[in-house]
């Protein structure tokens, strides 16, 4: 039960948690885990680059800040015209979901002990499609259902063969490979021009 | 005590991708390459963790009542239901299907 909370209160990256979760459950490597965790809360750093121009924060409080960077409060932020608003809608989409989110864990560590066998009541199930929801709404264009589909293939195709935790590791290749797939065919479209990379959403 | 040393690297690694988002110069992660391909990781590491958290018991894959649980979670992806609804779909099936023995 610690060990949730401290998840939450030190983690509070919901995607990376359960990733973690999930991969000690089912006996990885305590280091494997955590990089597949690490791999999953790497786009904060992206939302942290949009944020800092958005939110000009002085540079004493951005340690401090840097824990509340995630999915949500950039939504919000990015949402705002105006530093002030940017501000303000960072703090308070922070603060509260970083007191909800301790006081539901803490819950849930509470429940999840007096329920006793959790599998029983169908809770195995609520990882895989938590990760679904998330995934969802990123499915947008092709080449995110190849990396996708390429990511299953791999993630289940090498389970029988490799330690606990790694399948995951290989599988997220599945990126880098569709991303030159996608240049190569690119630069044969646009052959004779200079390829900028330019094509951003 | 393992489990312990995985939430540290975790907490570490994590509060320090947040941290370089804000302090580090706009210019290296702006280029299109990087950008495009930390938007696909995550696509890549959510489905491979939703595939084996579904089909996967240790080594072995499966076919059981976290299959069902999963393809309800999907309808109520399709109909646009909120998150909450949708985990607790899957939660509700795989209970259900278990306990007619599936």
């Amino acid at each position: 039960m610690w060990q949730t909370c401290a998840l939450s209160l030190l983690v509070f990256t919901g995607a990376s948690q359960f990733a973690l979760v999930g991969a000690l459950a089912a006996g990885g490597n305590p280091l494997t885990a955590a990089a597949g965790a690490f791999f999953l809360g790497v786009r904060n750093a992206f939302y942290g680059l949009r944020l800092s121009q958005s939110l000009a924060l002085p540079r004493a409080v951005r340690p401090f800040a840097a824990q509340w960077v995630i999915d949500e409060t950039a939504a919000v932020s990015l949402a705002q015209t105006g530093r002030r608003a940017a501000r303000i809608g960072f703090g308070v989409t922070g603060l509260t979901l970083y007191v909800l989110w301790n006081l539901t864990t803490l819950l849930g560590a509470l429940g999840a002990e007096a329920i006793g066998n959790t599998d029983a009541w169908g809770l195995d199930a609520a990882g895989p499609a938590v990760f679904l929801a998330l995934l969802a709404p990123m499915l947008k264009t092709t080449a995110e259902r190849a990396v996708a589909g390429l990511a299953v293939v791999l993630g289940l195709g090498l389970l029988p063969v490799l330690p606990a935790g790694v399948p995951v590791l290989t599988a997220a290749l599945a990126a880098p490979v569709v991303l030159y797939l996608e240049g190569r065919r690119r630069a044969g479209r646009t052959a004779g021009r200079v390829d900028t990379g330019e094509e951003e959403r | 005590m393992n489990t312990w040393i995985a939430i540290g690297a975790t907490a570490l690694g994590c509060y320090a991708v947040k941290l370089a988002g804000l302090l580090v110069p706009a210019g290296l992660l702006e280029r299109p390459r990087v950008r495009r391909f930390a938007a696909l990781l995550p696509v890549a590491l959510l489905a491979a963790l939703t595939a084996q958290q579904t089909f996967a018991d240790g080594h072995a894959l499966v076919l059981d009542a976290r299959a069902a649980g999963l393809a309800a979670a999907l309808v109520a992806l399709i109909l646009r239901a909120p998150f909450l609804l949708v985990v607790a779909a899957a939660v509700v099936v795989t209970a259900g299907v278990r306990a007619l023995g599936g």
